[in-house]
């Protein structure tokens, strides 16, 4: 669906977009994840052909873009950076502008017209809109008028920037089952955010970029398999420490984190022993746990020179404690610069080799 | 796309606003004027309001003379300069370019709207003219009036003179659209393009008073903005008015393909 090759944008000095190879296949959930600042809008400003490329390629649904961007934009929904509107008409009338604009897609008569309005309104939870000029719309009326506007063309492709900005969480959850919708008859879904929760139960692969480079491609599945620990809640806790001891990582209140790959045949050893579990599952990476670790702060984040950003310190095994916060076992001193090095095998196992060094230029922003 | 233009011109309550505003300025003097019967003495600017008093089927002409130099070149500079940084402050531009709609078609739609407004501003400002000449001061329809140049025209020939003056006037215009228009896809504001406009003009003007820029004069964008005046001579002066086309048909051209050459190479990150 879309491919670039090298894909790099300049902006003066500034690289926001550094030599990206992402690749969307047909009928996938895809959601770009990066800190703020990190190149994803510019990323899908390049695929839509509204900003040039300094070098690279693009290829979406089989055209070249920017060439030939004329001839696949009436396949794709876009929304990009926020909706916009013409403040002073209502949003039916900014929806039949844009639909004059365009090509006429399943006709361009007055009632093919109005009905592709409808619909568009109807699916995104406004088919009751009354006439009032945008302007007067809530950030949530007029994010769904900005996805009702994407939704115009029954686009093959949708590339969505920040879908669910400015929803309620009732909103979220329509959009994202409207959404999930659209997918199973058949539209590829291309969507940003920052919401890692958002992403985690929508899409089918993740892409993370972090300061204009895409430093991970993997399906969502494989980023969450299994960490071969598995958690236990049981009222018998100091039995089952002294059970399994020496495969106790961690230990607060009725938890315990057993070094262990398999619920079922734990669960076996603790109730055959005469122990009683109230709840047995295996430990999965969190989506937030694999993009924490391969990125680092947002742009928005300006700190002094040479301080150490602590949302990137996670310790070497990945690991982060019970309380959520992060385990930092490698004090790392405020006057040095963390480089990091990471890469995610097969298995989905992300390695993590992690170098501390003293020079104060390279490393964190 | 052009129909979109201009629905989206219609709608915009800044049109009307802006057509009042330019109607309503002769109208306002055109009252004073029929209520004290004081004009000003022939020959003192505005060109024909010594003449509206007594015949007040030339008011159209003298409205023209009103709105000229201020008026119409503000409201112009503001439609053309809103023209594409309006689309992109507003956000609309990235959404109007995915639709999608070619840049060059989003651009020549753009100043079909703006040509659209300049001859709607002209003929309303020459409609509402007459009317209000016609009914606040002697109207002597049927009879002649005479010419800046001291000889008599029928109202046929004052008509077809009025309409030159007319067209003349819309075509100066273009010029300060094309102005507008270029700056406007230079920048993110629309009020930074209608200023920008609006300063060169004023530059423009400045130096066609000054003797010491005087080899430039023939170059400068209002140089012969008053060559209307032209066509109520008789014969009618062509020279200047010759001139003055082509001077804004090479502004036009220029700005226009630069306009262009910017607008379709330009990232758009609004």
């Amino acid at each position: 669906m879309i491919t670039t090759r090298a894909l790099t944008k300049r902006y003066g000095p500034i690289v926001a977009v550094d030599s990206v190879d992402i690749s969307v296949r047909s009928g996938e959930r895809y959601g770009l994840l990066g800190p703020n600042g990190s190149g994803k809008t510019t990323l899908l400003r390049l695929i839509l052909g509204l900003v040039y490329a300094t070098s690279g390629e693009i290829e979406v649904m089989g055209a070249s873009v920017p060439r030939r961007v004329g001839a696949v934009l009436p396949d794709i929904g876009t929304l990009v950076e926020g909706p916009a509107a013409y403040g002073h008409l209502s949003g039916r009338a900014n929806l039949a502008l844009l639909d004059r604009a365009g090509p006429a897609r399943g006709g361009g008569g007055r009632h093919a017209r109005r009905r592709r309005i409808d619909q568009a309104l109807e699916r995104v939870g406004l088919a009751g809109i009354d006439n009032r000029p945008v302007k007067a719309y809530s950030l949530g009326m007029r994010q769904r008028l900005g996805l009702a506007a994407a939704l115009l063309n029954a686009p093959r492709l949708l590339v969505l920037d920040e879908p669910t900005n400015g929803l309620d969480p009732q909103g979220i959850r329509e959009i994202r089952d409207l959404l999930s919708e659209l997918n199973a008859a058949g539209t590829t879904v291309f969507l940003s955010s920052h919401l890692l929760a958002e992403i985690e139960q929508l899409c089918t692969r993740v892409g993370v970029m972090d300061r204009g480079s895409l430093v991970l491609e993997e399906s969502v599945e494989v980023l969450r398999a299994p960490t071969g620990r598995t958690i236990v809640r049981t009222p018998d806790v100091d039995l089952a420490a002294a059970l399994l001891d020496g495969r106790i990582e961690a230990r607060s209140g009725d938890r315990l984190v057993v070094r262990h790959p398999d619920p079922a045949e734990l669960n076996g050893l603790l109730v055959t022993a005469g122990l009683r579990v109230t709840e047995i599952g295996a430990e999965h990476r969190s989506l937030e746990d694999v993009v924490l670790q391969v990125t680092s702060a947002g742009s928005d984040r300006v700190d002094g020179s040479g301080r150490v950003d602590n949302s990137r310190s996670v310790d070497g095994s990945g690991r982060v404690d019970d309380s959520g916060r992060v385990d930092d076992s490698r004090s790392v001193d405020d006057s040095r610069s963390v480089d990091d090095s990471r890469s995610v095998d097969d298995s989905g196992r992300v390695d993590d080799s992690r170098r501390v060094d003293d020079s104060r230029s390279s490393g964190a922003s | 796309m052009i129909t979109v233009e201009l629905i989206k011109l219609c709608r915009r309550p800044r049109t009307w606003a802006s057509l009042f505003l330019l109607c309503a300025l002769p109208a306002t003097i055109a009252i004073f004027l029929a209520v004290t019967k004081v004009g000003p003495a022939p020959g003192e600017e505005p060109a024909f309001l010594a003449a509206v008093l007594a015949n007040g089927s030339l008011f159209p002409a003298a409205a023209l003379a009103i709105v000229l130099p201020i008026f119409l070149p503000v409201a112009v500079a503001v439609i053309a300069g809103d023209s594409v940084a309006g689309e992109a402050s507003s956000g609309m531009l990235r959404y109007l370019l995915i639709r999608p709609v070619g840049r060059t078609r989003l651009l020549v739609a753009k100043l079909v709207a703006v040509v659209a407004f300049v001859l709607l501003a002209v003929v309303s400002v020459a409609v509402t003219s007459y009317v209000i000449g016609i009914s606040l001061f002697e109207a002597q329809p049927g009879t002649t009036v005479t010419t800046v140049s001291g000889v008599s025209l029928t109202p046929t020939e004052l008509l077809v003179r009025t309409a030159g003056a007319l067209v003349y006037v819309a075509i100066s215009m273009l010029g300060v659209a094309a102005i507008a228009l270029f700056l406007s896809t230079l920048t993110d504001s629309s009020l930074g393009a209608a200023l920008g406009a609006l300063a060169a003009l004023v530059t423009s003007t400045a130096l066609v008073t000054l003797d010491a820029a005087a080899a430039v004069r023939p170059y400068l964008p209002t140089r012969y903005w008053l060559a209307w005046i032209d066509f109520f001579r008789d014969p009618i002066l062509w020279r200047d008015i010759e001139r003055g086309l082509a001077l804004q048909a090479v502004y036009v051209a220029v700005l226009l393909a630069a306009a262009w050459a910017n607008f379709t190479t330009k990232d758009v990150t609004s």
